[in-house]
């Protein structure tokens, strides 16, 4: 491929090759200061959809190691979309060292808040919330659990914001840690994020899981407990290698579950779930 | 860069020692887009290796180890559902290799189980199969009725919870294909395993892999299918009987050329012992296959589109003949309709 961007993200290397040099500035600029990766654990490929899309009204479609076979292509001013999405599809399909679960992490203390829960629960957003607020963002997508330990890696790759989270964050933020404007994508107008210097200088720390939320946005303010076997099945259903990881999976899970509380949570705004989170992480289960 | 860095690794494990990091990048890449990776990992196995690299490889020992459960497990199922019907099942390909523990089973990446039954029994089987909670994965007519009639296998079914495939052979080369396989001599030599399942005796099973290598395909993935070749070649070739017995085999299903013909590429591409007998002398269109075998870059990507393009289209040459090929590319392409 012409051109080509390596890097690491928590433990997992990628190479991104492109048939283009814009994205891989793009990411050169963004994932800035991330370490490389020598011999990376997947390859993601962004190729023209047809030969002469190179250059004519240019589509990329996303390749690698692990591709979906009926994946719609995007046009190049959302490549950065397609390289993102090309790493997640990579994790989501390929990864075996770890339990993951689409979940998005932050930490203090080294001891991990998992927050879980269908899209557009506000995962993303609450994520890049807390991690302006003095969490350290572990991840926005994935959470990584050990296979071994059931400790937590970090997997802080760019957070991926969404039509009215862009506004809630882009201010407080500041432009140099912003990509482009990627407007009218599948999921609509885009924005990505840098994570904060300090979370990706200690990208490399493990974290204990200490509680995991349920959040749902859109409902009257309320708090429930949850039993272990509601717990149990709607993180398979939120593992993306859950199935392939066979017994292994199972004892992960099954491990996390007995030792880690978890709540659901119901959100009118997103001071309600900051405050939400706040008493829920206070108590540590305790309602 | 072509394919063949991950050949060499496969047949002489020893010489990736050294190895820079741009050399393993591009093998792994390769190994995991032929659908090797899991056999890469176990030949590879024990050898001083970098760090990043043992770890990928360790996970994917550990997805062939399960792919090797579930692929067992499946086969089970379908030993369930047919075991009240009286007839012989046979397993074939990957999962008829690991039930048997042979060596091409060792590693090995296992997609859909297939199965042999005798033709008359086929009715019944698919039958028992859909009440145990298969089902057709697409309700084409056309395709269908393509495959009832002219396939040697059924429509693809799907299990309705499991989300697996199994594919229910007759026999291992299309109705419509020049050589014509001896079906009922595919059944009647094969070999009872203690779990109620048959596998192919050792000489068809060679013949089938040779079969599918070729006539069955347009060498996509051939390099994986090729390692089956060479696995196969070394474990049951120790004995001179083995390869007297496998020539006269691959004649009587009208497979000569095309064993002959895996075996010199086998030779050629990953140093098996064969015997020049049954091998015969190399044709120049042997570099030409082996060509297209090589054809995949570091990044994992196909490469040599012509050449793919002319193995596509001589894939169907060889399964059809010209008139039946027009009317099935005319449908395919949307020009005629189905009932035409």
């Amino acid at each position: 491929m012409r051109h080509e961007h390596r890097l690491r993200i928590g433990p997992v290397g990628f190479r991104i090759g492109s048939a283009w040099k814009a994205p891989v500035a793009l990411l050169a600029r963004l994932y800035a200061g991330y370490p490389g990766a020598g011999v990376p654990d997947f390859t993601v490929r962004l190729e023209p959809s047809r030969p002469w899309r190179r250059h004519l009204r240019p589509s990329v479609a996303i390749g690698g190691d692990f591709i979906l076979p009926d994946a719609a292509p995007l046009p190049l001013a959302h490549a950065l979309l397609a390289a993102e999405m090309g790493m997640n599809l990579q994790m989501a399909l390929g990864a075996r060292r770890w339990l993951l679960l689409h979940a998005a992490a932050v930490a203090r203390d080294g001891r991990a808040l998992l927050i879980t829960g269908h899209s557009g629960a506000g995962k993303s957003t609450l994520a890049a919330l807390l991690g302006e607020r003095g969490w350290r963002l572990m991840g926005d997508e994935f959470a990584l659990v050990d296979l071994a330990d059931g400790r937590i890696h970090g997997f802080p790759r760019l957070i991926s914001l969404k039509n009215g989270a862009i506004d809630a964050l882009a201010g407080e933020v500041g432009e140099a840690r912003l990509g482009p404007l990627l407007a009218g994508t599948p999921k609509g107008a885009i924005r990505h994020l840098r994570p904060r210097d300090e979370a990706i200088a200690a990208m490399g720390e493990t974290a204990r899981p200490a509680l995991i939320l349920f959040p749902r946005y859109g409902f009257a303010r309320a708090v429930r407990p949850m039993g272990e076997a509601e717990i149990f099945v709607r993180l398979t259903q939120a593992s993306t290698n859950y199935v392939a990881l066979g017994e292994a999976g199972f004892r992960a899970l099954a491990g996390l579950v007995r030792r880690v509380p978890a709540l659901a949570i119901d959100y009118p705004d997103t001071a309600a779930a900051l405050d939400l989170v706040a008493r829920a992480w206070d108590g540590r289960g305790a309602g | 860069m072509n394919a063949r860095l991950l050949v060499r690794a496969l047949a002489d494990p020893a010489a990736t020692a050294g190895m820079d990091d741009a050399g393993w990048t591009a093998l792994l890449a390769m190994a995991r887009a032929e659908s090797l990776i899991g056999s890469l990992a176990h030949r590879l196995a024990g050898l001083d290796l970098p760090d990043t690299v043992a770890a990928i490889l360790g996970d994917a020992r550990r997805s062939a180890d399960q792919g090797r459960t579930q692929a067992l497990w499946e086969a089970e199922m379908a030993r369930r559902a047919l075991a009240g019907l009286d007839m012989p099942v046979i397993l074939l390909k990957g999962t008829a290799y690991v039930a048997a523990g042979l060596a091409a089973g060792v590693g090995r990446t296992i997609g859909d189980l297939d199965i042999l039954v005798p033709r008359a029994c086929l009715d019944a089987a698919e039958a028992a199969l859909r009440a145990a909670g298969w089902e057709p994965v697409k309700e084409d007519a056309y395709d269908d009725l393509y495959y009832r009639r002219w396939m040697h296998e059924l429509p693809p079914l799907i299990h309705r919870t499991r989300d697996r495939m199994i594919d229910v052979h007759h026999s291992i080369l299309p109705l419509t294909a020049r050589p014509t396989p001896d079906a009922a001599a595919l059944v009647a030599d094969s070999i009872a395993l203690g779990n109620g399942l048959r596998v192919l005796s050792p000489a068809d099973m060679l013949v089938h892999a040779a079969a599918h290598l070729f006539a069955d395909g347009d060498l996509a993935g051939g390099l994986r299918n090729l390692w089956d070749i060479d696995r196969l070649s070394r474990e049951f070739g120790e004995t001179a009987a083995f390869w007297t017995g496998l020539g006269a085999r691959a004649r009587h299903h009208g497979l000569g050329p095309a064993v002959a013909r895996a075996l010199r590429l086998a030779r050629r591409l990953y140093g098996t012992p064969v015997d020049p007998a049954v091998a015969g002398r190399a044709r120049a269109a042997d570099g030409l296959h082996e060509r297209r075998l090589l054809a995949r870059d570091g990044w994992g990507r196909e490469r040599a589109r012509g050449l793919r393009f002319a193995f596509y289209v001589r894939s169907h040459w060889l399964r059809m003949p010209p008139w039946m090929l027009a009317r099935h590319l005319a449908i395919k392409a949307g020009v005629l309709r189905a009932g035409a």
